[in-house]
């Protein structure tokens, strides 16, 4: 089924004789997937105030429409949301109600935050068919709890996003990334050094065949001035500034570009950084870093259980792609009793998304 | 402002409920003597007060959860304290409620530069969040007003804001993770020194849920690297309107500021008599701060003039030292004392898109003058966190009530325009009473389900946050 308004999905959900799969654009194949598919079709930008650095969309508008909207004014989403479909093989077409059901953030999240950072508000249907709203288009708001944050990253299993509000920045004029030659295991370090410094680092990451890479945005002298700085502060890790390929850099960081079309699972660590040298040599694989090491991309054989071989570590681990294990970090028993809590009143039927997140 | 009709049974088991809390807390840790626990009668907002049937001063995350298994186990409702500096009342007591105050844990339990956080026991108080790494080079963002002595728990439970968080965010933006005990006394750790939640999102609701889900006891905090330098810039205007175009076209030209402050002239004269900062005669005023080397804050400042210089302003003027720097945020950081200093005074907290801000205030100075009260604004205007002051004089009957009913027009005002009720301060028991106005009954309902999920029996600050109508078959089950 497919629907186009926020009444007709409320309908479609109170209709529902059984589990509903809710779908944007289908790029993102995670986690379990069961039901009868429902497509979240309500499309378009309702509100663009670039003065006040605010934009409201349907759930179904495609990533590309707002993208290009903000751009033709100058801004963007602060969390530089990452495209999965190429590294996932899923052919579908990001919509911004999917990117907020993922939480999905790249790697300007080390500086901007994450999805939910910047998310202000959003209007959901959830599984008994009521239309809620919560937040709204002011980046200040504290006025009751913040279901905005409880939603983003729920993949669609307390309710189905309707409607999105985000604050914007302005998109920055000019752009350098400080390269350095290193293997993945000695990034973190080198990447620590950068993120603690005044420079305002933008991204912080490492990609095979070319290395640890810092990014720096602003205005044209600015950004010339701090990549000069980090480059002598980065200086014993033999570091280079690159400007004209610096785009490029970190498009292919957040798309997972080394990973695109080979085989393996594909599993997603969030640690703490200083972690990430030890998992990633207890891993094994090949690696992507983003977010600092933070952020663990890892290519494994096919049937790999990563969260055994990494263990033991501090965060999360995502199966993105894989049949073994359970493509959400199991929860501690307290958490998980809160988590299921809030499912059972979201959700008293069962149907969103059941089996999603485990 | 209505509150429940306190537990007759509670209160008339007192002494086994003290009794009990005694047996598993130290002895200096219970306070129940009427003229001790009238300390904790009231938070900021002290035109309300209820001294609580008793006061615990746990000094560990195992204390707390002792003393909430107790009260738990006896059915009393606990009210949660960080440092009393609530404006909205969110840490008042009931007569049959105790209040867990967390001041006694404040220390600094690790610090990691290396990851870029720093764990501390909430009842820290905002500023040695920042002093503590300070010496090293780095800080803690947000900064409330009240950050010398407001705590982490309260910053935590109220979401709380500060002048900065226009490029920094507020307290959810740099929290990542909280140890939380539950009312049943159950420890729970959430987050940690890494991004995002592996399941659903819960450190996002429990920060800014007022503390009705929990008692958060321990918190990793993000702190940041200090920027090379800072300078703000005064801008005066003879329109709140022209200021408010200044402040649209400067975010529309891409720079983005640490802070834009905005004081119209009540502020600004008032703070003027009392600070004595140097501030121009005008009708409204600009504050705005950017960051990074001396080359970096001149290309900004440059561009920020160039924007400015088209709207005619009255007075720029560029801080060309740490002195000048200083006074030029000494009124701004003296509005509220100032305003105290002349009358009794009720600060609002509504937020509204930048954009309605001289429909806003134009509105507000009519209601002014419809209800006769003076009204002073001053707030962060680039992100349109309004803080409407409404002078009245307490000693004068019905002053109070006709200052209330100001208020909560010019709240409905700003919900009207597509804002929100508050921006930074919370809902307490200050706009419970509002909260029909922004939300529709099931979006209430939706909220109220989370706290059934943390909190069943609804016993932790139970009257705050909902109308006490919509919260009432709750309460009492």
């Amino acid at each position: 089924m497919r629907v186009e308004t926020e009444s007709q999905l409320a309908e479609a959900i109170r209709a529902a004789d059984g589990a509903l799969q809710i779908v944007g654009g289908g790029s993102r194949p995670v986690g379990g997937r069961s039901g009868a598919p429902l497509h979240v079709a309500i499309s378009g930008i309702t509100l663009y105030e670039p003065g006040a650095l605010t934009l409201i969309a349907g759930a179904g508008t495609t990533l590309a429409e707002i993208e290009a909207a903000v751009a033709a004014e100058g801004q963007r989403l602060p969390f530089e949301p990452a495209r999965w479909g190429a590294l996932l093989g899923a052919a579908g077409d990001s919509t911004i109600g999917g990117v907020v059901a993922a939480n999905v953030s790249g790697p300007r999240r080390v500086q901007a935050g994450a999805c939910r950072d910047s998310l202000i508000g959003l209007r959901f249907v959830d599984g008994a068919g009521t239309v809620i709203k919560n937040g709204g288009r002011v980046m200040k708001n504290v006025t009751g709890y913040d279901l905005v944050k409880l939603m983003a990253g729920s993949w669609g299993t307390l309710g189905a996003m309707s409607e999105v509000a985000f604050k914007l920045l302005p998109a920055a004029p000019a752009q350098a990334t400080v390269v350095l030659d290193i293997p993945a295991a000695q990034a973190p370090a080198a990447l620590a050094m950068a993120l603690g410094s005044p420079f305002d680092v933008s991204g912080a990451g490492w990609l095979p065949g070319v290395g640890a890479v810092v990014r720096i945005e602003g205005l044209a002298e600015s950004v010339a001035y701090r990549a000069a700085r980090l480059a002598d502060l980065l200086a014993p890790h033999g570091a280079r500034i690159e400007r004209d390929g610096s785009a490029q850099i970190w498009a292919d960081l957040a798309a997972v570009a080394p990973f695109q079309g080979r085989a393996g699972d594909i599993w997603r660590f969030s640690v703490k950084p200083s972690d990430a040298p030890a998992i990633i040599a207890r891993l094994g694989g090949e690696v992507v870093l983003d977010w600092g090491g933070g952020l663990i991309w890892a290519l494994l054989p096919e049937g790999t259980d990563a969260r055994v071989l990494a263990a033991p570590y501090s965060g999360h681990a995502t199966c993105l792609r894989g049949e073994t294990a359970p493509a959400f970090e199991p929860e501690p028993a307290p958490v998980a009793a809160l988590s299921r809590g809030l499912r059972a009143r979201f959700d008293p039927r069962g149907i969103l998304n059941p089996g999603r997140m485990g | 402002m209505e509150m429940p009709i306190p537990n007759a049974d509670i209160l008339a088991r007192k002494a086994a409920i003290v009794a009990r809390l005694r047996a598993v807390l130290p002895a200096d840790a219970v306070i129940d003597a009427p003229e001790e626990t009238r300390a904790y009668e009231c938070d900021a907002l002290s035109a309300y007060r209820c001294a609580p049937l008793a006061v615990v001063l746990p000094r560990s995350t195992a204390q707390v959860a002792a003393a909430l298994q107790v009260c738990h186990a006896e059915g009393v409702p606990v009210v949660p304290r960080g440092a009393g500096t609530s404006l909205a009342g969110g840490s008042m007591p009931s007569a049959d409620s105790v209040v867990l105050g967390l001041a006694r844990m404040n220390a600094v339990l690790e610090t990691d530069y290396s990851n870029r956080f720093i764990r501390v026991e909430a009842g820290r108080t905002n500023l040695s969040v920042t002093g503590a790494v300070e010496s090293d080079g780095w800080f803690y963002a947000p900064d409330p007003s009240s950050q010398l002595a407001c705590a982490i728990a309260g910053n935590i439970a109220m979401n709380s804001g500060g002048a900065h968080c226009l490029k920094y965010g507020v307290t959810t933006n740099n929290l990542l993770g909280v140890t939380l005990v539950t009312m049943a006394g159950e420890v729970v750790e959430i987050g940690g020194p890494y991004c995002d939640a592996g399941g659903l999102d819960l450190l996002g609701v429990i920060c800014g849920s007022e503390g009705q889900l929990g008692v958060v006891t321990e918190a990793t905090l993000r702190i940041l690297p200090k920027p090379e330098g800072a300078r703000p810039v005064l801008i005066g205007f003879d329109a709140n309107e022209v200021a408010g175009a200044c402040v649209a076209d400067i975010i529309r030209a891409g720079v983005l500021p640490v802070a834009i402050e905005f004081m119209d002239r009540p502020c600004i004269r008032a703070t003027e008599d009392f600070a004595h900062a140097g501030y121009p005669d005008c009708e409204a005023l600009l504050i705005i701060e950017v960051e990074g080397s001396a080359a970096e804050i001149d290309e900004q400042l440059g561009l920020i003039r160039q924007i400015a210089e088209r709207h005619a302003p009255v007075e720029f003027r560029e801080a060309q030292s740490e002195d000048e720097a200083r006074r030029i945020w000494l009124g701004r950081k003296s509005a509220f004392g100032a305003m105290g200093q002349i009358n009794d005074y009720m600060c609002l907290d509504g937020t509204i898109p930048v954009s309605a801000l001289p429909q806003v205030l134009r509105r507000i100075g009519e209601l002014s003058a419809e209800f006769g009260l003076d009204v002073a604004n001053v707030f962060h205007a680039g992100d349109g966190n309004m803080h409407p002051l409404i002078l009245y004089n307490a000693n004068t009957p019905g002053d109070l009530q006709r200052c209330e009913a100001l208020g909560a027009k010019i709240l409905t005002l700003c919900v009207e325009v597509g804002g929100c009720l508050t921006g930074e301060h919370g809902v307490g028991i200050e706009k419970r009473d509002l909260m029909a106005v922004q939300f529709d009954a099931p979006d209430l309902e939706a909220q109220m389900r989370v706290k059934d999920v943390f909190d069943p029996g609804w016993l932790l600050n139970p009257a705050k946050v909902f109308p006490l109508a919509v919260s009432a078959g709750r309460r009492a089950g």
